[in-house]
């Protein structure tokens, strides 16, 4: 750095005294370059200040001595700055560091708790997720009964950042080692409410719609944790209704018991299940309207269940600017005919 | 080695003594302005925290001669509640945050060399050479 100083030091000098006898553009424009070389190598502002001061020292040998202490006090003011430039840089590298250690433990908590969406025959599923940051606090899981049935979670941890999201792999490892419950919403939830209960943190609560439907009798049986109602679209009425269902969020409570429901479904039917990431999306500070979602879910009505969700999930993020403000989580059932 | 000057801290008006003395030493020693205005500070920021948080303590100053080179050994000690987390104050942002100065990463950022020595209940001690480039 000494020597860069001393390169620099030189055209510092010609920079100033030509521009001093001639007051040119020109000069101001290398001075500028001079600065921007001057961060490029880290070097300090009152180091710069120095140049300054050595320069017209040079410069002007003959120089009042009140002008030259005025200069030191100039110096000396900028030490701090120094100091604190040094910090900030520093505690930018950390920053940077930060980031990609998430982006690591983000990649992470994707390969834990991946899940592939199943086959299931007469049913056309669609599901798109989308992280507002780096780490995802919505998950949803897709359980394959060796009876050709299907066990549909969908969860929102209330409360964000890293704790909240890591939690996630818990209640997917949980739901796995209890296959027998997967067939039955409400056992599933109950259970669920116990490990959250005894092993997460009180501030984090977690919201689970879990549902099972079995291909044979074309049913869906739901149970819901507190979690974001979806919808029901009736073919034959042409119309959306709320799914209803009531249960508090996972964690409360050890001995919370849960209600289950069921739902006849019928072809061309469609389920939506959602978290409020999709319900509370905000075109500027407005909060969209349910028939708003609903108007754009019939739009895209015709197309299969995949692009169907992925063209729902473009509209809000383009009316969004691009920038989710919660994780997106849109899961859509198809009843083919 | 020359005599070691040394200058006492119990009031705020010693911290300006200190710098004083630091940077007169550090002058005769052939140091620039700019190294001289940052002993100035780094001498600042250690009296500063021997007034705040000791109460009472000394810096020292001492000429070292090595290798042809020449250093200031500027030494801080106190015999205050000492410093329970090391790491904790060396880290960017823990005092600064409050907007009380350069703390003792900035110290040691002043310095070329850097030593912290703590001792819960029994004082602290902060050594930083600089070295007249």
């Amino acid at each position: 750095m000494d020597n860069a100083i001393k390169i620099d030091a030189a055209t510092y000098k010609d920079l100033l005294e030509h521009y001093i006898k001639t007051r040119d553009e020109q000069s101001l424009y290398g001075a500028e370059q001079v600065s921007k070389s001057f961060i490029k190598k880290q070097i300090l502002p009152d180091e710069i200040v120095n140049l300054y001061i050595q320069a017209m020292a040079e410069l002007y040998p003959e120089m009042c001595k009140d002008v030259q202490a005025s200069m030191d006090f100039l110096l000396e003011t900028m030490i701090a700055y120094g100091l604190a430039h040094q910090e900030y840089q520093n505690l930018r590298e950390e920053q940077l560091t930060l980031k990609s250690e998430i982006s690591v433990a983000a990649n992470m908590q994707k390969t834990l708790l991946g899940t592939t969406k199943p086959e299931i025959e007469g049913l056309d599923i669609g599901v798109v997720s989308v992280p507002a940051h780096q780490m995802n606090g919505d998950y949803h899981h897709f359980v394959k009964g060796e009876d050709g049935s299907l066990g549909i979670a969908i969860a929102d941890v209330v409360g964000k950042g890293i704790p909240a999201a890591l939690c996630m792999s818990m209640i997917k490892y949980s739901m796995e080692t209890y296959p027998e419950e997967s067939t039955s919403p409400k056992k599933m939830l109950t259970n669920l409410n116990k490990v959250v209960e005894r092993n997460v943190d009180p501030g984090i609560f977690i919201t689970m719609f879990y549902t099972h439907y079995l291909p044979s009798e074309s049913t869906l049986r739901y149970a819901s944790a507190g979690h974001e109602p979806g919808f029901y679209y009736n073919a034959e009425t042409d119309s959306f209704e709320e799914i209803h269902s009531k249960g508090i969020v996972l964690g409360v409570t050890p001995d919370t018991e849960y209600q289950q429901y069921e739902l006849p479904i019928y072809p061309g039917d469609m389920v939506v299940l959602l978290t409020d990431g999709v319900t509370e999306a905000r075109d500027g500070e407005r909060f969209i309207e349910t028939e708003e979602l609903l108007d754009v879910i019939k739009q895209y009505a015709d197309l299969p269940a995949q692009e169907m969700v992925q063209q729902v999930y473009k509209h809000f993020e383009r009316l969004q600017d691009f920038q989710l403000r919660d994780d997106f989580t849109l899961l859509i059932l198809k009843k083919q005919v | 080695m020359e005599p070691q000057s040394f200058v006492e801290i119990k009031e705020e008006w010693d911290i300006v003594g200190a710098r004083q003395m630091g940077r007169n030493i550090a002058k005769e020693a052939g140091f620039g302005t700019v190294d001289q205005a940052r002993i100035a500070t780094a001498i600042s920021e250690l009296a500063r925290n021997i007034y705040l948080y000791a109460g009472s303590g000394t810096i020292s100053y001492e000429i070292l001669e090595k290798m042809g080179r020449k250093g200031l050994i500027i030494t801080a000690t106190d015999s205050g509640p000492g410093i329970p987390d090391l790491s904790l104050v060396m880290e960017d942002g823990y005092t600064t945050s409050g907007g009380l100065g350069a703390g003792l990463p900035g110290v040691k950022r002043l310095s070329d060399e850097f030593d912290l020595r703590s001792e819960e209940g029994k004082g602290t001690t902060v050594q930083c050479i600089k070295w007249v480039r």
